[in-house]
């Protein structure tokens, strides 16, 4: 891996020897939602007649539907015709020059997370993420690698112009267009987003994760991805960064679909650090997710793994439908609310198979006047003979003026089944932080190990060097929630 | 090494010590016993910083240094231990990350090399075969699920790591039984040394028996109330604080 750093910075030192500025055309749609403008986005990716039919019977669909009331957050509602619904890789001529044009707490904070010196350029948008990804040998070296295992990891655009009928036969299948509210608008104006498709029987050569990070972040405010794996097939996807990124975009509604045929195994991670606002909640980002993947065959196992510190307002339930018998459905969570910030997260496991199976554990962390909820729904249906639930929810309140609510929904169908669920409130005592002062601790480092401490077993579902970078993050995110 | 002068302090408008006294020098042990509710705890944690306690007047001072206006962490990277008489849990922290951020805050803070995490490994197992824990203690989550003796053997175990200036320890002994009792003191005085300092809070003559002390204190009302070596523990044994005055 080094050597690859190496080679970037390397790369990059010498793009600016050269004085190379990119000047990429900036093709941005103006402001407001129609039909022309879905027409619009369709054209200038080039998309075959039934993808536009497709995103246009979204549109028709999502005029009918009306915004959702019901999760536990308040916020001023988006004005959908003030957003601008496509936006080409923006032209460098009006970021940053260098990092010393960059708001210094911004660097601060990268470096803490010990993000090497050319990604922090690229999320502080110094340099445009495309420039980076061309020129760097490491794209070609991962491209290889997975090539020659049979894995298609590509934009979404890209494969629906090399693998239509993949996208065909996938796209909505697990999340259909007219779902909900912004998965309905997600389906008729989604921007770009990645594809990932590993065949029958081939395990992933590698996490597809630093790839990622660097590959997927100029993706726009209505992400959409699609991961496959077939028989026996095996991957782990991680999304996100812990770095907070540069962003306009108000709103994100991204829709994510994964599917598992038999004997599959998909492990998703995510970590989720939008802009939250400042402490009034000012202009933080709206992040409203719709996450699911399909446990299609038997033996199948999808896993979701989410650590949430960022955005002003969550709507996010990663969700599992276990269809295959045997299937295994997961979802570890951890979700840090501070400052005005509201969270309103949790899962969907709909047992439809034989002898299925899943685990929830979801740890809400509040702090100052935030708002942190979990919600989550367990469905065993009349088919679902010997299924078994297995829910942990255990909320952990950093002083006394924020929120921590659970909303557990169970559905029950079948006799046979055996549904257990554990919750828990704490406070992070007093007493405790006393301790470790007294141990020389430092209060900020205190409650840092503290919080981790109540996240463990989330974390330790994290890709290796993630789980590092995660507690870095609470530990950042917490600094100042105390004293 | 401490000098507390005149130290009135309390918690909640409540006042609980009232002008106390005590000076303690390098290498020596002092026993502070007394009734229930006489403000011994209350010492250990004014000295030792804990939030909510207020101090109204007077002054301690660790070799010249005024402890009352530090953080609580500063006390500690200046030298100052508290055993706690109740030791809280802290979930899913291992002990061992608890024991190396305090060893590597407080060894930063008073000059000493911090050592390499091997070298801490090392120590850190040394210590826990001392006090007789079980090395998988250091797995587990700070007092997560210990028992009451096993929490002040983790204390005990604490402090050697930690190698503090001045030790308080209070009511070490309450609930251990004799074998523990022993890990107890021959911990303490294992620790023992000519630039160290014990303050031994304890209710019972048994643990003196194993800790000798250089001088006994009787705390009650807020003051000390009356002082002597060794010998006026065994005193206090037989005949209880009833004939000290100013001990209710
Ligand atoms: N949190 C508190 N609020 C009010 N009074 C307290 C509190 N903690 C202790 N006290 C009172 O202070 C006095 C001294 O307590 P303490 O120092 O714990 O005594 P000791 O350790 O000698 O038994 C007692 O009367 C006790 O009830
Ligand atoms: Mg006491």
């Amino acid at each position: 891996m080094s050597e690859h750093t190496d080679l970037i910075e390397a790369e990059l030192a010498s793009e600016y020897e050269a004085g190379f500025v990119t000047d990429i055309e900036s093709e941005s749609l103006p402001p407001g939602l129609d039909e022309d403008t879905v027409r619009a986005i369709s054209a200038r990716k080039k998309e075959p007649q039934w993808l536009l039919d497709w995103r246009l019977e979204a549109f028709a669909a999502w005029k009918t539907m009306e915004e959702p009331e019901w999760a536990h957050v308040d916020y001023q509602k988006v004005d959908f015709q003030a957003l601008s619904y496509y936006s080409a890789p923006k032209s460098q001529a009006d970021g940053p020059k260098s990092l010393d044009e960059v708001d210094p707490e911004l660097i601060r904070t990268y470096e803490k997370l010990g993000i090497p010196l050319h990604e922090q350029k690229m999320l502080a948008g110094v340099v445009a993420v495309d420039v980076v990804f061309d020129s760097v040998s490491i794209h070609t070296t991962f491209k290889d690698t997975l090539a020659k295992a049979g894995v298609i990891f590509s934009s979404i655009s890209e494969a629906v112009q090399d693998h239509p009928e993949i996208i065909k036969k996938y796209l909505g299948s697990v999340v259909p267009a007219r779902d909900n509210f912004y998965a309905c608008l997600n389906s008729a104006v989604f921007s770009d987003g990645s594809f990932v498709f590993i065949p029958k029987g081939v395990t992933c050569p590698m996490e597809l994760s630093t790839y990622f990070r660097i590959n997927a972040m100029n993706t726009g405010q209505f992400e959409r991805t699609l991961i496959i794996a077939e028989e026996g097939a095996s991957v782990s996807y991680l999304e996100g960064c812990t770095a907070p990124m540069r962003d306009e975009n108000q709103l994100h509604a991204a829709v994510v679909e994964l599917v598992a045929l038999d004997d599959a195994k998909i492990k998703y991670s995510t970590v989720q650090n939008w802009y939250p606002g400042d402490a009034e909640g000012k202009g933080g980002v709206y992040n409203f997710v719709t996450k699911r993947g399909i446990c299609k065959g038997d033996n199948s196992h999808i896993s979701w793994t989410q650590v949430e510190t960022g955005s002003a307002v969550t709507w996010k339930y990663p969700s599992v439908i276990l269809r295959g018998d045997n299937s295994v459905g997961e979802f570890y969570s951890v979700a840090l609310t501070r400052g005005r910030q509201q969270a309103d997260t949790g899962t969907k496991m709909i047992h439809l198979g034989k002898n299925t199976k899943s685990t929830i554990i979801a740890k809400g962390i509040s702090a100052a006047n935030s708002e942190n909820v979990y919600r989550g729904l367990v469905r065993i249906a009349p088919t679902a003979e010997g299924a078994r639930n297995y829910t942990q929810c255990d909320s952990l309140l950093i002083g006394d003026t924020c929120g921590a609510h659970t909303f557990p929904y169970i559905e029950n169908k079948h006799n046979s089944s055996v549904i257990e669920h554990e919750a828990t409130t704490s406070k992070v005592s007093d007493e405790q932080l006393f301790l470790c002062q007294q141990r020389g601790i430092d209060t900020e480092k205190a409650v840092s190990m503290i919080v981790n401490g109540f996240c463990k077993d989330v974390f330790k579902e994290l890709p290796m060097e993630f789980a590092v970078e995660a507690g870095k993050l609470l530990e950042i995110s917490l600094e100042g929630s105390v004293g | 090494m401490l000098k507390v002068e005149n130290l009135c302090a309390g918690i909640e408008e409540k006042t609980i010590l009232q002008g106390l006294n005590i000076t303690v020098n390098p290498g020596e042990v002092h026993a502070i016993m007394g009734p229930n509710g006489a403000g011994k705890s209350t010492l250990s944690y004014v000295l030792g910083g804990r939030p909510g306690y207020e101090v109204s007047s007077g002054s301690a001072e660790l070799d010249g240094v005024d402890l009352l206006d530090m953080e609580p962490e500063d006390r500690a990277k200046e030298g100052v231990f508290l055993a706690f008489q109740y030791p809280v849990e802290v979930p899913g922290v291992s002990n061992m990350e608890f024991l190396k951020a305090a060893v590597e805050s407080v060894y930063a803070a008073r000059g000493w090399d911090v050592p390499s995490t091997v070298d801490f490994m090392k120590l850190a197992r040394e210590a826990c075969a001392q006090v007789q824990l079980p090395l998988d203690f250091l797995k587990r989550g700070v007092n997560e699920g210990f028992s009451g003796g096993e929490r002040k053997r983790n204390e005990i175990l604490q402090m050697m790591m930690l190698k503090p200036k001045l030790c308080l320890l209070d009511e070490t002994d309450s609930g251990l039984d004799i074998d523990a009792l022993q890990v107890v003191a021959e911990g303490v005085n294992s620790m023992r040394s000519p630039d160290r300092a014990f303050v031994v809070v304890t209710h019972y003559q048994r643990l003196l028996d194993y800790i000798v002390p250089d001088f006994v204190h009787v705390l009650a009302d807020g003051k000390i109330v009356k002082s002597g070596g060794a010998e006026l523990a065994l005193e206090l044994e037989e005949k209880g604080y009833g004939w000290i005055e100013g001990a209710a």
